[in-house]
C-alpha cells in the first residue's frame, strides 16, 4: 500500500515536503479559516473606523495643545482640576442615569398597554409610537428647541393658557437640564419600547396561567414573572441606551450647545465645544476618552449577569 | 379535596363556534376523571373554564359545592399540570413548588416541609437547587407534578401532561401519577387524547366529541357497552371493525349477512334485542380481538367462523395483527403469535359473537 503525505506525519516520521498547491488548499479547507475570511470584511470595518480611531485617540491624548511634543496623562491632570470638566462629568452622569431611567420606565409602560391591544389595532399604535426614535433626532430637535423658545414657545403658550406659569425652558440652568433629559427621554422611549414589547411577546401565556392558577395577582405576575423573564432584555436594553445616552450629542448641541454657562455640556458636546471649535484636539480626544472605563466597567456586571442568566434559564 | 360539578356548560367563541355545547357532569370526591377525544372536541376547553383560564359563556361550574363562574383562578383552589410543563425558568425547582405557597403567605417552615415531603413522593429530592434547564422532560413532569402536591388543592387538573415525553417515559409516569392519586387522593381532572391513558387511569372515563359528551363510565363498561359508534371506535387499540351488514330473519333466528358467502349467527340471547331491526342495513362492530385462529378445543357457543385472505400480517411479538379487506373496508383481526399466518393465503378465523356490537347507521348509536 502506498503512503500518502499525511500518513507519513501522522505516523510522526517527518513530513515529506508537500507541494505548495496541497498546502494551501488544505489550509483554505480549514474551517478556522473559512470563518476568519468570512468575517475579515467586519474585522476590517472594525479595524479602520473603530480600532484606528480610538487607538489614534489615545496618542493625541497625550500631547501637547501644539502636537508637537509627547506630555503623557499631562490633559488628564488638567481636565481633572477643571471645575467645568468635573461638572461634566456629573452632568454626564446625572443626564444619562435620568434619562435612561425615564425612557426605561416609560418604555415598559407604553409595552404593557400595547402588548394588551388587540393585535390588529396593536400595529398603528407601534407605529406612531416609533415615530420619535425613527426622525432623525437633529431635526426633532429643532422642533423642540422652537416649542422651548422663549418669545414663541408654544409650551408656555399652552401653560399660560391654562392659567400657569411661563417657563424659561433653556434659559435656567434647571430648567435647561431638564429640557435636554426630556428631549433625550421622548426620542429613546420608543426603543425600549419595541425592545420591551418584543420581550413580552416571548413570554409564554403558560407562565402566566401557572402564576394565575398558584395564586399570583396581576401585579404579583408582573413582579415575579414578567420581570425575572425580561431581564436580559432590560439589561442589554439599558446598556445600550446608557452607551448611547452618554455619548449623545446632537440634542445638547442643537437645543443648548452646552449653554447656559456650560451647564447642560455632557461628553461628547464638550469634546466637541474643547477639541474641535477651542482647537485644542489633544484635550478634547482627552474628554471623550473619559467615557471608556466608565461604560467599560457598567458594560463588564451588565453582561455578566446576561451571560449568567442565559446560563441558567435558556 | 372536593366535587366538581359542571351543569349546561357552553363555551362559545367569537363568531358564533361552539367548542363545548351544553355539557353536564358530576365528578364525585377523590375520583380520577380522564377527559378524553381527538383534538378540537372540547375537553382542554371543559379543563381550562374548570380552571378559570376560559371564561364561562353558559351553565355553571361548581367546585366543592360552591359556583366559581366569576371567580379568578387563583381563588378556586386548584392546581394545574400544563402539557408543556409551565414551569417558572428563572427559578430552582425549590422555588418553582414554593412560590404558590409563598404567594399564599404560608410560613417558611410549613412550605419547606410541604416542598420536601413532595420532592420525597416524587423522588426529585436531589434536584431541589437546580433549574429547569438543567432537568430532563421527566424530570420537569415531576416538578410541574410536585408544584400541583404541595398546594394540597381541592382538585387538580391536568392537561396533556405526558404528551411531550417519549413512549417509555409516558408508561412510567402514567404509573406515578396513578400511585401519587392513591396517595394524595386528591379529585383529579385529567385530559388527554391517548386512549390507553385514560383507561389505566381512570376510575371513570369522559369521552367527548364535537364539544358534547358521548359517554361516561368506568373503562371496562366503556370498553365492552359502548354507547355510539364514536366511543366504539375510540376505545380500544386496534380499532374496532366496522362491516356493513344486513339483518336478516329465518325461522326465528337472526343472521348477519356480511356478503352471500359470510352469514354470522346472532347468539341467541340477543336476538329479543336486535328484532325489532331485522331486514335494515346496520353496521356490525367487532373487537380485532375477537377475531381470532380458530382453537380446535373451543367449543363455547356464539363462536362462528369464516374464511379470510389476509393481505398483510403484522408480528408484534405478544400477538400477531392481521389485515384483509372486504368490499373496501379494513378489517383486522388479531392471532395468536404461535399461529402461523402468511399473507395472500386463505386462512380460518373465528368470530365471538358474544362480544359482538349493532350500530344503528342513522343514529351512530349502539343497538
Amino acid at each position: 500500500m502506498a503512503l500518502d503525505a499525511t500518513t507519513i506525519t501522522e505516523t510522526g516520521r517527518p513530513a515529506a515536503p508537500a507541494t505548495g498547491g496541497m498546502t494551501l488548499q488544505r489550509f483554505a479547507r480549514r474551517r478556522s479559516t473559512i470563518a476568519f475570511l468570512m468575517a475579515l470584511p467586519l474585522i476590517a470595518v472594525i479595524a479602520g473606523l473603530v480600532a484606528w480611531p480610538a487607538g489614534y485617540a489615545i496618542y493625541l491624548s497625550t500631547l501637547n495643545r501644539r502636537m508637537t511634543s509627547f506630555i503623557g496623562l499631562g490633559n488628564f491632570e488638567i481636565l481633572l482640576d477643571s471645575e467645568t470638566f468635573r461638572m461634566v462629568i456629573w452632568q454626564s452622569c446625572i443626564f444619562a442615569i435620568t434619562a435612561v431611567v425615564l425612557k426605561a420606565l416609560l418604555g415598559f409602560w407604553l409595552a404593557h398597554m400595547l402588548h394588551h391591544i388587540p393585535t390588529k389595532g396593536q400595529r398603528v399604535w407601534r407605529g406612531m409610537l416609533l415615530l420619535p426614535w425613527v426622525v432623525p433626532p437633529a431635526l426633532s430637535t429643532l422642533g423642540w428647541w422652537w416649542m422651548f423658545d422663549p418669545s414663541y414657545s408654544s409650551l408656555n403658550w399652552l401653560l399660560t393658557a391654562m392659567g400657569g406659569p411661563s417657563i424659561p425652558w433653556l434659559g435656567e440652568p434647571g430648567w435647561a437640564r431638564a429640557s435636554v433629559i426630556i428631549v433625550n427621554v421622548w426620542a429613546g422611549t420608543p426603543f425600549f419600547m419595541i425592545m420591551y414589547l418584543a420581550a413580552l411577546k416571548s413570554v409564554p401565556d403558560q407562565l402566566y396561567e401557572a402564576a394565575a392558577i398558584d395564586g399570583a395577582t396581576g401585579w404579583q405576575g408582573l413582579r415575579f414573572v414578567t420581570l425575572p423573564m425580561m431581564r436580559n432584555i432590560i439589561s442589554i436594553t439599558v446598556l445600550f441606551s446608557l452607551i448611547v445616552t452618554f455619548a449623545n450629542y446632537d440634542i445638547v448641541r442643537v437645543l443648548t450647545n452646552g449653554g447656559p454657562r456650560d451647564l447642560t455640556h455632557v461628553f461628547a458636546s464638550y469634546a466637541f465645544q474643547v477639541g474641535v471649535l477651542s482647537g485644542n484636539i489633544p484635550r478634547g480626544a482627552a474628554v471623550s476618552l473619559f467615557m471608556f472605563p466608565l461604560l467599560a466597567t457598567v458594560a463588564f456586571f451588565m453582561l455578566r449577569g446576561v451571560n449568567q442568566r442565559n446560563r441558567e434559564m435558556a | 379535596m372536593a366535587q366538581v360539578s359542571i351543569r349546561k356548560v357552553v363555551k362559545e367563541y367569537e363568531g358564533g363556534v361552539q367548542a363545548v355545547k351544553g355539557i353536564n357532569l358530576e365528578i364525585d370526591d377523590h375520583e380520577f376523571v380522564v377527559l378524553v377525544g381527538p383534538s378540537g372536541c372540547g375537553k382542554s376547553t371543559t379543563l381550562r373554564m374548570i380552571a378559570g383560564l376560559e371564561e364561562i359563556s353558559g351553565g355553571e361550574i361548581a367546585i366543592g359545592g360552591g359556583v366559581v363562574n366569576d371567580i379568578p383562578p387563583r381563588d378556586r383552589d386548584i392546581a394545574m399540570v400544563f402539557q408543556n410543563y409551565a414551569l417558572y425558568p428563572h427559578m430552582s425547582v425549590y422555588d418553582n413548588m414554593a412560590f404558590g405557597l409563598m404567594l399564599r403567605k404560608f410560613p417558611k417552615e410549613e412550605i419547606r416541609r410541604r416542598v420536601e415531603n413532595a420532592a420525597q413522593i416524587l423522588d426529585i429530592k436531589v434536584l431541589l437547587d437546580r433549574k429547569p434547564k438543567a432537568l430532563s422532560g421527566g424530570q420537569r413532569q415531576r416538578v410541574a407534578m410536585g408544584r400541583a402536591i404541595v398546594r394540597d388543592p381541592k382538585v387538580f387538573l391536568f392537561d396533556e401532561p405526558l404528551s411531550n415525553l417519549d413512549a417509555k417515559l409516558r408508561v412510567q409516569m402514567r404509573t406515578e401519577i396513578k400511585k401519587v392519586h392513591q396517595t394524595v387522593k386528591t379529585t383529579t381532572v385529567y385530559v388527554t387524547h391517548d386512549q390507553v391513558e385514560a383507561m389505566t387511569l381512570a376510575d371513570r372515563v369522559v369521552v367527548m366529541n364535537h364539544g358534547v359528551i358521548e359517554q361516561v363510565g368506568p373503562p371496562q363498561e366503556l370498553y365492552h357497552h359502548p354507547q355510539t359508534k364514536f366511543v366504539a371506535g375510540f376505545i380500544g387499540s386496534p380499532a374496532m371493525n366496522f362491516i356493513p351488514t344486513r339483518l336478516v330473519e329465518t325461522s326465528g333466528a337472526l343472521n348477519l349477512e356480511l356478503s352471500s358467502d359470510i352469514v354470522l349467527p346472532i347468539p341467541e340471547d340477543r336476538i329479543g334485542r336486535y328484532k325489532a331491526h331485522a331486514g335494515r342495513e346496520l353496521l356490525f362492530g367487532i373487537r380485532p380481538e375477537h377475531m381470532t385462529e380458530v382453537r380446535p378445543n373451543d367449543h363455547r357457543p356464539g363462536l362462528a367462523s369464516f374464511h379470510a385472505t389476509p393481505e398483510v400480517v403484522e408480528p408484534m411479538g405478544a400477538e400477531t395483527l392481521l389485515h384483509f379487506w372486504k368490499d373496501g373496508h379494513e378489517i383486522c383481526a388479531k392471532f395468536d403469535p404461535g399461529v402461523a399466518v402468511e399473507p395472500g393465503v386463505r386462512t380460518p378465523m373465528a368470530i365471538d359473537m358474544n362480544r359482538m356490537h349493532l350500530i344503528d347507521p342513522k343514529t351512530d348509536r349502539v343497538l
